[in-house]
C-alpha cells in the first residue's frame, strides 16, 4: 500500500515504470502491483525519481508531536543529501504530515515544522536551502488510515518531491 | 458557480416585510428556565397552518423539528390534538389544549397574495393562563417558506425561553467524498437544520476552516489553490474570490474580527514556526501579533474585539492562551491535563470552547475565559473544532469514528445534553455557524 502510494505519486514514474515492464524484464510478469514489476534495487535508472524514490527513500518519520530528525532519518537525509548533490538539477520540495491524532490546523502548522526541520538537515548536509521548498499537508494526505500507531507512524512523515530535472 | 450565489442572496433578501400584529398585554406564564441544570422539555402543540394546499403542514413540520431538536420543547404528536383549527385569529378552545397537556399553543395561517408573495401569520398561546403571548405575520417569496419557518421558530423560542433563538442560520462546513486517503474536500453551506445544501467550490482544490463574517456575506477559508495553503475570502453573493494578503509562507486558521474589518490568522514561516497575524481588509496592512519560533495558531477574537484567544505549544504541547487584540500580554488560561486548541470564544463573551486531547480521546469543552470551570460536552475517539450558535447555547463540530476518516457534523447543548448528528449528504468536518441577522 505504502509502497504503491509513493510510486504512484508521480503520474511520470508510472509511466516509466509501465514502459520499462513492458519492454523489458518485467515483460512476462503478471502485473499486479508495483512489487511485481521486477525492479530490484538498482534497477531504475541513475538519476532519476525511481532511483530517487526506490534506491535512497524518499521519505522519513518523526516521533508524535515532533519535528526532531530521528537517527534513522538522519541516515536517509544523509543519502538523499549526497544523491542531490550528485544531481543538482532537480527542484525540491519537502513536504510535511501529520496524523490524525492532532487537530487540523495545529496539524499544519506540524507538517510545516517538520518540512523545515528536514530542509535544514539536508542543508547542513550540503544541500542549498534555496533550492528546497516546504509545503505542509497537516493531516490531510495520509498513506494509512486505521485506528492505531500502526498507521499512525506511516502517516507522521517528511516526503522529498523532486521537481522536473534541468529546472 | 454564478447562479448558486444568486441563489443564495436572493434568500438571504427575501424576508420583506415584518408587522407585529396585535398582541393583548400579557404576563407570560408559560417559559421555560434554561439557566437551570436539568430543563424538561415544555410540551407544546403545533397545528398545521392553515392553506390550501401542503405548504402550511410543512411550515409547521419545520417548526416543530427547530424546536423538538433544541431539548427544550417537546412537541405534542398532532394526532392527539382534539381541537381543530378553523380559525387561527381566534382564540383556542384552551380547555382542548390543556387537558392534552400542551403548555403553549401554536396557530398559524399561510396566503398566496396577489403579488405571488406567501404571508405567512403565527400565533402563540399560553393554554393555561388563556391568552396570547404573540402573533407576527411575515411577507416572503415563496422558496423562503423554510426561511420563515425558522423566523417563527426562533420568534417562539424567544417568546418562551427569554433567549435569542438561532434558527434562521446557516452553517458553512467542509462537504468529504472520495476515498480515506485521498479526500475530495469542497466547501458548502447549508440551513442549520441540514437543509438547503448548496456547494461554494468544486472539489478541485484542497479547501478547509470556513468561517463566516459577522454580516454573513462572506467567508474567509484556506485553500490549496496555488499550490499551497492560503487564506482566501468568498463573497456569497457574487461567488467572487480574493487571497487575503501577500504573505510570503503559509497561511491558515482565519477568523474575521467581530467587526468584520479585519481578518486574524496563522502564519507559518520557512523556519517551521507559525505566528498569530490579523490583516485589515480596508487598509491591507498586516499586523503580526505574536513572535514566538512556537506555534502559535488557531486565533478567534471576543465578541468585543478586545482580545484574542489562540492556541500555542511554546510551553511543550499546545495549550489555550489569551492576549489583547494588538498582542500585549499573551496569558496561558488552559492548565488540565493533555493538549487544549481551537479555541472560540462564545458570542456571549462568557466562555471558551475548545479541543481537547487527554488520555487517547478528543473532546469538546468549555472554560471561563480566566481558563477556571472547565466543563466537558462530548468526548469521544475524535471530537473536534467546535463553532457556536449565535445565541451561545449549542455548538456544533465534527466527530470522527475510530480508524475510519468519516467525519460527520454533531450538535451539543451547552448542559452537555442532547447530542444530535446533522444529516448531510456526505461526509462532513470543519463546521461554522453563522450569525443572526439583526
Amino acid at each position: 500500500m505504502r509502497r504503491f502510494e509513493m510510486i504512484a505519486r508521480s503520474p511520470v514514474v508510472v509511466a516509466l515504470f509501465m514502459s520499462l515492464a513492458i519492454a523489458g524484464c518485467a515483460s512476462k510478469k503478471n502485473i499486479n502491483s508495483a512489487g511485481d514489476l521486477g525492479l530490484g534495487a538498482g534497477a531504475a535508472t541513475p538519476g532519476s525519481t525511481q532511483d530517487f524514490t526506490v534506491n535512497v527513500g524518499d521519505r522519513i518519520f518523526f516521533d508524535v508531536d515532533s519535528s526532531v530528525i530521528r537517527a534513522d532519518a538522519q541516515q536517509t537525509l544523509a543519502k538523499q543529501a549526497q544523491w542531490l548533490q550528485r544531481y543538482p538539477n532537480y527542484a525540491i520540495t519537502v513536504e510535511g504530515h501529520a496524523d490524525e491524532r492532532g487537530t487540523r490546523e495545529y496539524n499544519l502548522a506540524l507538517g510545516q515544522r517538520r518540512a523545515a526541520a528536514t530542509r535544514n538537515y539536508l542543508a547542513s548536509r550540503g544541500v542549498p536551502a534555496a533550492r528546497i521548498k516546504t509545503l505542509s499537508y497537516g493531516n490531510e494526505r495520509p498513506v494509512a488510515v486505521c485506528d492505531s500507531e500502526s498507521c499512525w507512524s506511516q502517516n507522521r512523515r517528511a516526503i522529498t518531491v523532486l521537481g522536473g530535472a534541468g529546472s | 458557480m454564478m447562479k448558486i450565489f444568486r441563489i443564495i442572496l436572493s434568500t438571504f433578501a427575501a424576508i420583506l416585510a415584518v408587522a407585529m400584529m396585535a398582541t393583548l398585554p400579557a404576563r407570560a406564564e408559560v417559559t421555560i428556565d434554561i439557566t437551570k441544570g436539568t430543563v424538561e422539555p415544555l410540551p407544546i402543540a403545533i397545528t398545521d397552518f392553515l392553506s390550501g394546499d401542503q405548504l402550511g403542514a410543512n411550515i409547521s413540520g419545520v417548526i416543530a423539528a427547530d424546536l423538538e431538536r433544541s431539548g427544550l420543547f417537546a412537541p405534542i404528536e398532532k394526532g392527539a390534538f382534539i381541537e381543530k383549527i378553523s380559525n387561527p385569529d381566534a382564540a383556542p378552545r384552551f380547555e382542548d389544549w390543556k387537558v392534552i397537556n400542551a403548555q403553549a399553543l401554536v396557530t398559524g395561517r399561510v396566503t398566496k397574495q396577489g403579488d405571488g408573495r406567501l404571508k405567512a401569520e403565527f400565533r402563540l398561546w399560553d393554554t393555561f393562563a388563556g391568552q396570547q403571548l404573540e402573533g407576527q405575520q411575515f411577507f416572503t417569496s415563496p422558496d423562503s417558506w423554510r426561511r420563515v419557518a425558522h423566523i417563527i421558530a426562533d420568534a417562539i423560542y424567544e417568546r418562551l425561553t427569554g433567549e435569542k433563538g438561532y434558527f434562521d442560520t446557516r452553517v458553512v462546513f467542509v462537504d468529504e467524498s472520495g476515498t480515506k486517503e485521498k479526500r475530495v474536500k469542497r466547501l458548502a453551506i447549508m440551513d442549520q437544520d441540514g437543509a438547503n445544501v448548496r456547494y461554494l467550490t468544486n472539489g478541485k482544490d484542497l479547501v478547509l476552516t470556513p468561517r463566516f463574517s459577522p454580516s454573513r456575506q462572506e467567508i474567509t477559508y484556506m485553500s490549496y489553490e496555488q499550490g499551497k495553503p492560503q487564506i482566501f475570502l468568498l463573497q456569497l453573493e457574487t461567488g467572487q474570490r480574493e487571497l487575503v494578503g501577500k504573505f510570503p509562507g503559509m497561511t491558515i486558521a482565519p477568523r474575521f474580527s467581530p467587526d468584520g474589518q479585519k481578518v486574524v490568522m496563522s502564519l507559518l514561516q520557512e523556519d517551521g514556526s507559525a505566528n498569530v497575524y490579523t490583516m485589515d481588509l480596508r487598509s491591507r496592512t498586516t499586523t503580526r501579533l505574536t513572535s514566538t519560533s512556537a506555534i502559535d495558531t488557531g486565533a478567534s477574537y471576543s465578541p468585543d474585539g478586545s482580545q484574542v484567544v489562540f492556541e500555542s505549544d511554546r510551553g511543550g504541547r499546545p495549550q489555550i492562551y489569551k492576549m489583547g487584540a494588538d498582542g500585549s500580554n499573551p496569558q496561558r488560561i488552559s492548565f488540565g491535563d493533555g493538549s487544549y486548541s481551537t479555541p472560540v470564544w462564545s458570542p456571549r463573551g462568557d466562555l471558551i470552547a475548545f479541543t481537547k486531547q487527554s488520555g487517547g480521546q478528543f473532546s469538546i469543552g468549555v472554560m471561563k475565559v480566566d481558563g477556571s470551570g472547565e466543563r466537558i460536552l462530548s468526548s469521544g475517539y475524535h471530537d473536534e473544532g467546535p463553532t457556536w450558535a449565535p445565541n451561545g447555547r449549542v455548538l456544533m463540530f465534527f466527530r470522527q469514528p475510530p480508524g475510519s476518516n468519516s467525519p460527520h457534523l454533531v450538535t451539543v447543548d451547552l448542559t452537555g445534553r442532547n447530542l444530535r448528528q446533522i444529516q448531510t449528504p456526505n461526509l462532513a468536518s470543519d463546521p461554522a455557524w453563522s450569525p443572526l441577522l439583526e
